[in-house]
């Protein structure tokens, strides 16, 4: 009988730096290794990352697994999976967590199925069932039209996490913390697939998850051409960029990078500006979290409605641009 | 090429959302049987995937599909499309499982058929998003995988995937035989085409139960899975939106920006 303690969760580096989604993951793991009375540990596996373990143990880490080896510079799901298997091995996690992300969401199924195990993927909330100190977890179903919580008799309880629905760990470089490293041993040859290149398609400006305010476009903008008027307004207000809903990406009229939705972006600003977009369940599950939605659509009985704070309802052709003049004038006070 | 594409039955992921409400009780959802059974979006995007791999290179496209109490129409779609072959694992005892029993069984019956190249998958359900079994099956198969593909080219017994990412996408190279998972981002599927509408008509599929394919009941669907559904719930909307007015359009439009001026919300 295997003895499976401590919560661990798997470190993303994005674009040289932790990823939120990590300081995100650390927030939630301390609480749930303090419900546990239990430790969290964290494993970082990539190419000249060790740097990093310091700053995850400011962020709350006990203890950092490292796995380093020049030939896990990028992502590959065979040799992250085993890397990850031997590290499992080791901790032997009761709780493993990843963050729902393109590596995450490749790398976890596969992983559980390895460790002959289950997961539940998207999780927006996690807790301890105090009885049997089984994991709930808890994930948007149906697009987002409702929530389901799950929980398992299998170790490592397995989940990942949705971005921006935990509030990321505080630093605090006084916190000690160990640091184990393992070697994989991989075989170059026994990896199947290759990188052959890595294609940039970044929007313009503010990255979505950053943005403090967002104005979203849906199919009824109709074209490339209508987004322009939505770069407009953008462009007048500070820490403001464009996001779209699915449609809007799939018709071509803009770049997927910044779809919104249960597929695309998750995105929580303190704006969130709907035009023309009917509030379908997909996309709003990626954008609930906004602390303002104000809607502009011309369907009175559009979803957004019931979504929304504030709204107008009217063809946005006509509304957005007096609106726009009318900030362009009140900024200019 | 010799292509597996799996593919699930749900109710339209577009349904109205008055049209979907959740049995608290029952632990279920309870969907308007005005809604109509759909190929799950994301799998019909998959047989795409496969059809236009099949342009250039021809060869068979065979769609599995797991379920009880089919509608034919539905499941035969991706024959109308273009696709050639359908077998159907249709029985009580292979439903409501977890990705783990559903995976183990859509893999089982893989092994049974046995050629292939490569299998497609959609990248998720609409139904559950649980997003597992495509890469569960690459898993107990002991298969290559990529995920999140919005671009497939098969050159010299290789498959060259668009795999999207955060900011972009990556080209993967994976030997085959492969699995990929499909995203949406591969675009609109193809219509049915009228030829294939009347072969398809007469088609009637291969179907497959539990010990045709080896398989105790107990390792699939319910009694296999796992994970268990502890609450199924609609969280409470409480927000309540004011609708801002004016004698024109316009007037509304220079009201929205004074009221988000008046709350420092812009």
């Amino acid at each position: 009988m295997v003895n499976y303690r401590n919560v661990m969760i798997y470190v993303e580096v994005i674009e040289g730096r932790l990823g939120i989604i990590t300081k995100e993951l650390l927030g939630v793991g301390r609480k749930l290794a303090s419900d546990l009375g239990e430790e969290l540990c964290a494993v970082l596996i990539g190419s000249n990352v060790s740097h990093f373990t310091k700053e995850i143990i400011a962020f709350g880490a006990n203890k950092v697994y490292v796995v380093d080896d020049p030939l896990l510079e990028d992502y590959h799901t065979e040799s992250y999976i085993l890397s990850m298997t031997k590290v499992v091995e080791q901790g032997k996690p009761r709780i493993l967590l990843l963050g729902q992300t393109p590596v995450g969401l490749d790398l976890s199924p596969r992983l559980a199925f390895r460790l002959n195990t289950d997961i539940v993927l998207d999780c927006v909330e996690l807790a301890i069932d105090p009885e049997k100190k089984l994991l709930l977890r808890t994930k948007p179903v149906y697009g987002g039209k409702a929530m389901a919580t799950f929980v398992s008799e299998s170790f490592p309880q397995m989940a990942t996490l949705r971005p921006k629905s935990m509030p990321p760990s505080e630093k605090d470089d006084s916190r000690q913390g160990e640091v184990k490293t393992i070697h994989t041993g991989l075989d170059p040859l026994a990896i199947r697939t290759r990188l052959l290149e890595r294609v940039e398609e970044k929007a313009e400006g503010i990255k979505l998850e950053d943005a403090e305010i967002i104005i979203a476009g849906g199919r009824g903008i109709g074209g490339a051409e209508g987004f322009k008027q939505l770069e407009e307004l953008a462009n007048l207000l500070e820490g403001a960029t464009v996001g779209a809903t699915r449609a809007a990406c799939d018709a071509g009229w803009v770049p997927t990078t910044i779809q919104i939705g249960l597929t695309g972006k998750i995105v929580a600003p303190k704006v969130y500006i709907a035009a023309a977009l009917s509030g379908a369940s997909q996309h709003m599950t990626g954008c609930s979290g906004s602390q303002n939605i104000v809607a502009i659509n011309k369907d009175p009985r559009a979803n957004i409605f019931k979504e929304a704070k504030l709204g107008v309802v009217g063809d946005w052709k006509i509304v957005l641009p007096t609106f726009i003049k009318k900030i362009h004038e009140l900024s200019k006070d | 090429m010799n292509i597996i594409v799996c593919v699930k039955e749900i109710k339209d992921p577009e349904m109205p959302p008055d049209q979907f409400k959740i049995d608290p009780i029952r632990n279920r959802a309870e969907i308007s049987e005005s809604v109509p059974p759909v190929v799950n979006p994301f799998d019909e995007q998959a047989v795409e995937a496969a059809l236009r791999i099949k342009d250039v290179l021809g060869g068979k496209i065979t769609i599995l599909s797991l379920g009880y109490n089919l509608h034919r129409e539905v499941v035969k779609k991706p024959l109308t499309m273009g696709a050639d072959d359908i077998i159907l694992l249709e029985d009580d005892a292979f439903v409501n499982g977890d990705s783990w029993s559903t995976a183990k069984a859509l893999a089982t019956a893989i092994k049974k058929i046995g050629e292939y190249d490569l299998i497609l998958c959609g990248r998720q359900a609409a139904d559950w998003d649980m997003g597992q079994v495509g890469l569960g099956i690459a898993e107990i198969l002991g298969l290559p995988s990529v995920s999140t593909a919005r671009k497939i080219e098969v050159i010299n017994g290789k498959a060259r995937v668009e795999r999207v990412v955060a900011n972009g996408y990556e080209i993967i190279e994976v030997v085959l035989p492969a699995l990929i998972t499909i995203s949406n981002e591969i675009g609109q599927p193809r219509y049915a085409i009228l030829q294939k509408i009347i072969e398809t008509s007469r088609k009637q599929p291969t179907i497959w139960k539990p010990n045709d394919i080896g398989l105790d009941p107990s390792e699939i669907g319910n009694k296999g899975g796992r994970l268990k559904l502890v609450k199924l719930f609609q969280p409470i909307r409480e927000s309540q939106c004011e609708i801002i007015e004016g004698e024109s359009l316009e007037e509304a439009a220079i009201n929205l920006s004074l009221r988000l001026r008046e709350e420092k919300i812009l």
